[in-house]
């Protein structure tokens, strides 16, 4: 455990050394990049460590000033979170010095330096937490950072309103919070949380908790509902942020979720038919809306609220199984619940990067701008690859692994064929249209961004740095470790549902006789064994010409008759037209001479446009009404209202 | 129930009612004066001998009894209004009011947790009720004057509290005296006049130009 802390401290110090960087100085820079990154390295190290020992690595320190305790507790379900953040947070501060070079904005990124470790420590005490003070203290840090670094750029309008959007809707969820901690009791707050399995889940009390906590970490993770602030959040930030908000902070409500459950026992059966559901509903609806938009940040970003979901349809599946008792389906779910928490905060912090760096190069999000990229960005296309391969859950990347096993667990319900879990059955058709949809959107995005020709000549784009490169090589190798050898990270994921179940009862099966990881390992080397022969003996023939598109035979294609983003997606888009209420804006060619025509597809976040704005708008206006009855300058009346509150007080008291 | 506390205090419910119902300035201004005075007699009867004790009467006496009145005669010379022209709420709607609030004050008196030797005694009702009858003062009068009677009424059902607090809380009451002081120099010395300078008039309701 000390060396846990020793990490924490080492990636604050690099945050304490930012400041010195404002003026520009490149000494500091390079100092505070390596308190960084060994605090980063050096967090795995220790996380690695501390599950080696048995039992979990405690730390109790007196916190006077507030009555309690701190006290940082690192189990298993800890781990599988603060690996791949610490990880992303490496890899994005080390992006983050090619991404945002010191040299032309010294300001900025000095803003950079320090709120980016900040919030890398402040997730890392997050997740070990021992209590709800340190969790709370540390989740406002985490909540606050996370919003100076989306605001990096507030001088424009849209940065500053998506900055004002998250942070509304991460202190509503941290409001739930609190009255999660509340309703827990002081003991869970002041001294430590209880045991896994020491609340009893048939209590009315439990399924309030629930509720809240599917209300406040549902808002952090971005569920469907709940996902309003997300989209512009992470479309406003600079990519690297993107990345750890992306790949790391929204898990951070999947990990309360998953903590929260963990504490009751008995857990009622509608737990995890609800959790089962919001997860359907996030990741068809998240991966449609991502098909629908044509901001490359944008797109990401819903697929996040698609992730999210998927995660969920894991964990759904985990609290059926402890309520039905069918011990595969605990194990199988939750297994690939964390898996892919761990996947997708890998290869969304690699697509997030990937995408910044062409970004970086073209200057634009819009994904009608680009064209042609692959030739001048090869290696940046390759990572992007990568990620797109990874997410849309094909082999033999990580993607493939964890959907993989959320698929095992799902079929389980059916072993036994009780007629209560069949609905359950119904997710696995949901999570492969899913995986389609996420196939085609992805489709699109390379084929717009990389493949064809560049759509305006001036754009003279070139590869990125290379700290850019190395960062995101790095995430690539980590999604090709999972993907390759799964059965490596089996025993991590066994000492998280170890530390998920409630001690008492038997121990969870084993995971490895369940999903037979070694044929995967095989089948996927031998795929890419294939594919290299397949590469290799193009290469030999050398014959392929660089020609423009075959475009069905028309004689003299241009850069502008391509396809774009929106006739891409038109077939999807036209499908869920009455959900999405996309607005298109169009001139149609009229007669033999037309006039210039133009067409223009958007889609606005319909919760967001259509339900949270006009909900806020009536709020206003009723208190702005109120304010005016209220605020009427007669000094008799305004001493009338105290003395009401105490009379009503009073009363209440009596 | 005749002992001399029980019967100052019975006067200064009676004053309560009188303030409540009058119009005119003087007469207002010397009835809170006189049940200042009053109350001033009530650490005499209820405490042993003490300096203490007299310091307390003799300063709530001067203060109360001699300084104010003084203070607030002066100010309506000076402004020259006699009587409060249309209150905000008419003067038997107060008397009804204070009468309901006077009744509530003896309800609740007597369900509030009380040491033994103060329950069923005359003295927290009285203190609520006189508190109540100068936050109407307060509520429903324009003249800032008025206003300021309705302060100091409300102080003088603080000081029956305090005399009850007197030998526990020794500073309770001076402090409160201390308050009184606050009133007499900062709201009529300073904001009265300059209320005057500026409107001509001393009708708060001018004031509400900054509700925004």
């Amino acid at each position: 455990m000390t060396l846990f802390v020793t990490a924490i401290c080492l990636i604050l110090v690099s945050a304490l050394l930012a400041p010195l960087t404002r003026k520009g100085s490149a000494f500091w820079d390079r100092c505070s990049l390596a308190c960084g990154l060994g605090g980063t390295l050096l967090g795995m190290g220790a996380t690695l460590l501390a599950l080696n020992q048995p039992g979990s690595a405690v730390l109790t320190l007196p916190w006077s000033g507030v009555g309690g305790l701190f006290v940082l507790r690192l189990d298993g379900l800890a781990a599988i979170f603060l690996l791949p953040a610490f990880l992303i947070c490496g890899v994005g501060l080390l992006y983050g010095s090619g991404y945002w070079p010191m040299q032309a904005k010294p300001a900025s990124s000095a803003w950079l330096r320090f709120f980016y470790p900040l919030l890398g420590a402040a997730i890392a005490i997050v997740l070990t937490a021992g209590n709800g003070l340190v969790f709370l203290f540390a989740w406002e840090i985490m909540a606050l950072s996370g919003y100076f670094l989306v605001a990096t750029e507030r001088e424009q309008d849209e940065v500053y309103q998506a900055g004002f959007l998250y942070i509304a809707a991460t202190h509503t969820a941290t409001l739930a919070l609190f009255a999660l901690f509340a309703l827990l009791g002081d003991q869970a707050v002041f001294i430590a949380l209880p045991a896994a399995g020491s609340l009893d889940g048939a209590a009315p009390l439990a399924s309030a908790i629930f509720l809240l906590a599917l209300f406040g970490f549902g808002f952090k993770a971005g569920v469907m509902p709940l996902h309003i602030w997300l989209p512009k959040a992470h479309a406003a930030a600079p990519s690297h942020v993107s990345a750890l908000l992306s790949g790391v902070m929204i898990k951070m409500g999947i990990y309360g979720l998953i903590r929260t459950t963990s504490l009751f026992a008995a857990i009622p059966a509608w737990w995890g038919w609800t959790i089962l559901a919001l997860g359907v509903l996030s990741s068809i609806l998240g991966v449609v809306f991502a098909i629908a938009q044509h901001d490359i940040k944008r797109l990401l970003a819903y697929h996040s609220v698609e992730n999210i979901g998927i995660i969920l349809l894991g964990l759904g599946l985990a609290l059926l199984g402890r309520s039905y008792g069918i011990e595969a389906m605990v194990t199988l779910g939750l297994a690939g619940a964390l898996l892919h928490v761990i996947n997708h905060g890998l290869f969304k912090a690699l697509l997030f990067l990937s995408a910044g760096s062409v970004i970086h190069a073209t200057g634009t999000r819009e994904l009608n701008r680009y064209g042609g990229l692959l030739r001048t960005m090869p290696l940046t296309g390759l990572f992007f690859l990568g990620g797109a391969i990874a997410i849309c859950g094909l082999p033999p990347l990580n993607g493939f692994v964890s959907e993989w096993l959320i698929y095992l667990g799902l079929f389980q319900g059916s072993q036994p064929l009780a007629a209560n879990l069949l609905p359950a059955l119904l997710a696995a058709p949901a999570l492969a249209l899913t995986g389609g949809l996420a196939l085609l959107c992805f489709a699109k995005v390379f084929g717009l961004a990389f493949l064809g020709t560049p759509r305006s000549e001036a754009m003279a784009t070139h590869e990125a740095p290379r700290s850019m490169l190395i960062g995101m090589g790095t995430l690539l190798a980590a999604c090709l470790a999972i993907g390759l050898l799964p059965k490596a990270f089996f025993p991590l994921l066994h000492s998280a549902t170890l530390a998920w179940l409630p001690a008492a009862p038997a121990p969870a099966a084993a995971l490895a006789a369940l999903a037979p990881a070694g044929s995967i390992s095989l089948a996927a080397l031998l795929f890419i064994i294939l594919l290299g022969l397949f590469a290799g003996n193009r290469r030999q023939r050398r014959e392929t010409p660089r020609v423009p598109t075959w475009g069905c035979a028309y004689a003299r294609p241009l850069p502008r008759a391509q396809y774009t983003a929106s006739s891409f997606a038109e077939l999807i888009t036209g499908l869920f037209g009455w959900f999405l209420r996309s607005r298109t804006d169009e001139v149609k060619p009229k007669g033999c001479f037309p006039s210039p025509a133009h067409l223009e597809t958007r889609t606005p976040d319909l919760i967001l446009d259509l339900g949270v704005t006009p909900l806020c708008a009536l709020l206003a206006a009723g208190a702005s009404w109120l304010r005016h009855r209220l605020q009427h300058g007669i000094v008799g009346l305004y001493l009338l209202y105290p003395a009401l509150t105490l009379c009503i007080l009073l009363i209440l008291a009596a | 129930m005749n002992t001399p506390p029980n019967l100052i205090l019975l006067f200064v419910i009676l004053f309560n009612f009188f303030i409540l119902g009058t119009s005119r300035l003087a007469t207002c201004i010397r009835s809170v004066a006189l049940q200042g005075a009053l109350l001033s007699l009530l650490p005499l009867f209820l405490h042993t001998s003490t300096f203490h004790t007299y310091l307390l009467a003799g300063g709530a006496f001067i203060l109360k009894g001699l300084l104010m009145p003084w203070l607030l005669f002066r100010a309506i010379r000076q402004v020259r209004i006699r009587r409060e022209v249309e209150p905000r709420i008419g003067y038997i709607p107060t008397l009804l009011l204070g009468a309901l609030t006077t009744a509530g004050a003896f309800i609740f008196g007597d369900r509030l947790p009380l040491l033994p030797a103060h329950l069923h005694s005359l003295f927290i009702p009285a203190a609520l009720a006189t508190l109540a009858a100068g936050f109407l003062m307060l509520i429903t009068r324009r003249k800032a004057i008025t206003q300021v009677l309705g302060y100091l009424m409300f102080e003088n059902g603080i000081f029956i509290f305090g005399t009850l607090l007197a030998e526990a809380m020794p500073f309770m009451v001076e402090m409160g005296v201390l308050l009184d002081m606050l009133v007499a120099i900062f709201v009529m010395g300073i904001v009265m006049n300059h209320i005057n300078r500026e409107f001509s008039t001393l009708n708060t309701e001018q004031l509400s130009l900054l509700r925004e």
